[in-house]
């Protein structure tokens, strides 16, 4: 009975150390040869303020490209889980991602036309931003038109249909796209998914808008475990039902938005990780949320780590998620069945 | 109405077949540089040429422009190139291209427009292959596959013009590209390999896209002699993304590119500062018209980036890179530049 109900603050220290530990490993290895020891020099001379000695370029590597890219990685893990994690509460299925509302659909999609019309970067990051949101405030739309089916229903078969929809787009601009130019390249790669190359401005965009969508799930932490009940009872406990749930969808789709539009598609992470989580601390969404942010971060940081490191080249890192991801869910799925 | 043609040609190509009467030509090249698929018709009689990508389109629109049907697609087409060509090549239709299941260009309407051959040019491998073999088979038009690299231009030149019937032309731009390719190999024979520029070929949004070993996008630069500090991976892999760090790890003398956004951004963005050839300020963004000179397509036009190359990795004839440019595009596509 791994930590079901029973004691959670050991498993969330054990999450939490290593996690850092994750964190540290990233920080110390990469394709530029630095020492532990000049690293540690470069931290120590930051917090007091001196001159470490360090040629340029390391310290260049440190702080201008390991530390925007590992801080992404925990940007994005964090709030791919934290969204993953209200999903699932409130779809009451275990088998929801972030994206199933067609948040990634709508980004991918925008990124694409950006990429196919030859945009800066700073203009594909916006309109895969902008895209995403509208995608799922279409899906919603779409939701509160049809009322004779359950609300959660449409919701998730609404989400699917313009994903698809989405996805076609994506595909017809693939098609147009020239092989022999960059442009199909650069799409395959931004929906699979990467941190190669973001920096502080990306940051600094991005992480604002998860904080402000992280907002809200964690005031509302308690409530959100009443989603899972049936509406009628949860309606019968006091929950306004529809407003929460139009909360926690503005939420979620914010935070994912916003990571998506930096790192592009990355997948698995809101699908495995709250299993992890709830498997470490229980179904409660207020040890839940923490739980997931906690591991959503290290798995994200630990992927990409190996992403860069693993061979000359970049992998993306969808892949690498998805190859780490998918034989640990199954895993999870394997332990569950037994002890219970 | 358009099934029927479609299937009616399907039937008719094997009765045809021996009615058209061997082909001089199929036995007159013995080539591995071409690849044909169905019977080719006599030179004499290719009048209208569909190609099939990029590099293809190149070629033909060198030799034969008033063969040429059309341009597979304009995206790598530098934006003023049309304006520039003379009358056949600025007036052509976009067509589409083939490119097996990437293919915008359906094979109903490839019946339709009648071509006496199908041109492609490029990277020679089965799934190439293949796809230009079920294209003949399905249609009953003559295909030939033209190994694309740059190494091999002369012979592509030559071997291509006979296919078209536009020899003393081909004999003529063959000339050139051997002229071009031996001062190459001068080149790589004087300067030793420890004195050679390190250079990083930056693609795609950041940059951080590259060519590794023996990529077929990389040739004009390992014509020049240039040591590409991604080959150093080993991998045959041909264009991989690499990480910003690693590029630092490289620390490259030179970094080539033909996106100019790139070339200004790198100068700005602090993480490239401490890389050499962004404190030496060498960052060398290779023109594109009227098609890339390095790369994108890989086609015969790299030729004048090999020369464009010397004059700025070496110096070599530097002061003589306005003429030789103006010879150049005046030679392959008629276009005449005011100096």
């Amino acid at each position: 009975m791994p930590g079901k109900n029973s004691a959670p603050f050991p498993a969330f220290l054990t999450a939490l150390s290593i996690v850092v530990a994750i964190f540290l490993i990233a920080f110390a290895v990469g394709k530029y040869p630095v020492s532990p020891a000049d690293l540690l020099r470069s931290v120590f001379a930051r917090l007091t303020g001196r001159d470490a000695g360090l040629p340029e370029a390391v310290e260049i590597v440190i702080w201008n490209i390991r530390l925007p890219r590992v801080t992404a990685g925990i940007l994005v893990g964090a709030a791919l889980a934290a969204a993953g994690a209200a999903y699932q509460n409130m779809f009451r299925n275990p088998l929801v991602s972030p994206d199933i509302l067609g948040v990634s659909a709508g980004a991918g999609f925008g990124a694409t036309l950006g990429i196919f019309f030859g945009f800066s970067l700073t203009a594909i990051q916006v309109i895969a931003f902008v895209c995403g949101l509208l995608a799922v405030g279409v899906v919603y739309a779409i939701s509160g038109l049809v009322r004779r089916h359950d609300p959660v229903l449409v919701l998730v078969l609404a989400g699917i249909a313009v994903g698809t929809l989405l996805n076609a787009g994506v595909s017809l601009f693939k098609i147009l796209s020239d092989p022999h130019s960059q442009q199909l390249s650069n799409i395959v790669f931004w929906l699979l998914g990467s941190l190669n190359g973001i920096d502080t401005r990306d940051l600094a965009s991005a992480a604002p808008l998860v904080l402000i969508g992280l907002a809200p799930m964690i005031l509302l932490r308690w409530r959100v475990n009443l989603l899972s009940l049936p509406d009628e009872e949860a309606a019968a406990l006091g929950v306004e039902v529809a407003r929460l749930r139009l909360v926690l969808i503005v939420a979620a789709t914010l935070i994912t938005a916003a990571v998506v539009s930096i790192a592009g598609i990355v997948g698995w992470v809101g699908l495995v990780v709250p299993h992890a989580a709830r498997f470490l601390v229980g179904p409660n969404f207020s040890r839940l949320l923490p739980a997931s942010l906690l591991l959503g971060a290290g798995f994200v940081v630990a992927t990409d780590t190996l992403a860069r490191t693993l061979v000359v080249i970049e992998l993306p890192l969808g892949i690498v998620t998805a190859m780490i991801g998918a034989p640990f869910f199954l895993y999870l799925l394997a332990r569950t069945g037994k002890t219970e | 109405m358009k099934r029927r043609t479609l299937l009616r040609a399907l039937a008719c190509v094997p009765m045809l077949a021996p009615l058209g009467g061997t082909s001089v030509f199929a036995q007159s090249v013995k080539s591995n540089l071409i690849r044909t698929f169905g019977r080719i018709p006599p030179p004499s009689d290719i009048k209208r040429v569909f190609v099939a990508g990029g590099p293809a389109a190149i070629l033909v629109a060198i030799l034969a422009p008033h063969k040429l049907l059309g341009w597979p697609s304009v995206s790598w087409m530098h934006s003023e190139a049309r304006n520039a060509f003379g009358p056949p090549l600025r007036d052509l239709p976009v067509l589409g291209q083939l490119a097996g299941r990437g293919s915008t260009m359906p094979a109903e309407k490839l019946l339709d427009i009648k071509p006496d051959l199908i041109v492609d040019a490029g990277s020679v491998d089965e799934t190439y292959l293949s796809a230009a073999k079920r294209v003949n088979e399905q249609t009953g038009i003559p295909y030939v596959v033209i190994a694309g690299r740059l190494p091999d231009s002369a012979r592509q030149l030559r071997e291509t013009a006979q296919l078209l019937d536009v020899e003393a032309r081909g004999n003529a731009l063959a000339d050139y590209a051997e002229e071009i390719l031996s001062e190459a190999a001068r080149v790589r024979e004087t300067i030793p390999v420890e004195k050679r520029p390190r250079v990083y070929y930056g693609r795609g949004l950041e940059g951080l896209e590259t060519g590794m070993l023996g990529s077929l996008h990389m040739e004009a630069i390992d014509a020049a002699g240039a040591f590409n500090v991604a080959a150093q991976g080993g991998q045959k892999i041909g264009v991989a993304r690499v990480s910003l760090e690693q590029v630092i790890g490289w620390a490259p003398d030179i970094i080539l590119t033909q996106d100019p956004n790139f070339a200004s951004r790198v100068l700005e963005d602090p993480r490239w500062r401490t890389i050499p050839a962004v404190r030496a300020n060498r960052i060398l963004c290779a023109p594109t018209f009227p098609f890339g000179w390095l790369d994108v397509p890989p086609s015969i036009n790299r030729l004048a980036g090999v020369f464009w190359l010397f004059a700025h990795l070496y110096g070599i004839g530097k002061d003589d890179l306005e003429r030789r440019t103006t010879e150049f595009l005046r030679l392959f596509y008629g276009i005449e530049r005011q100096a």
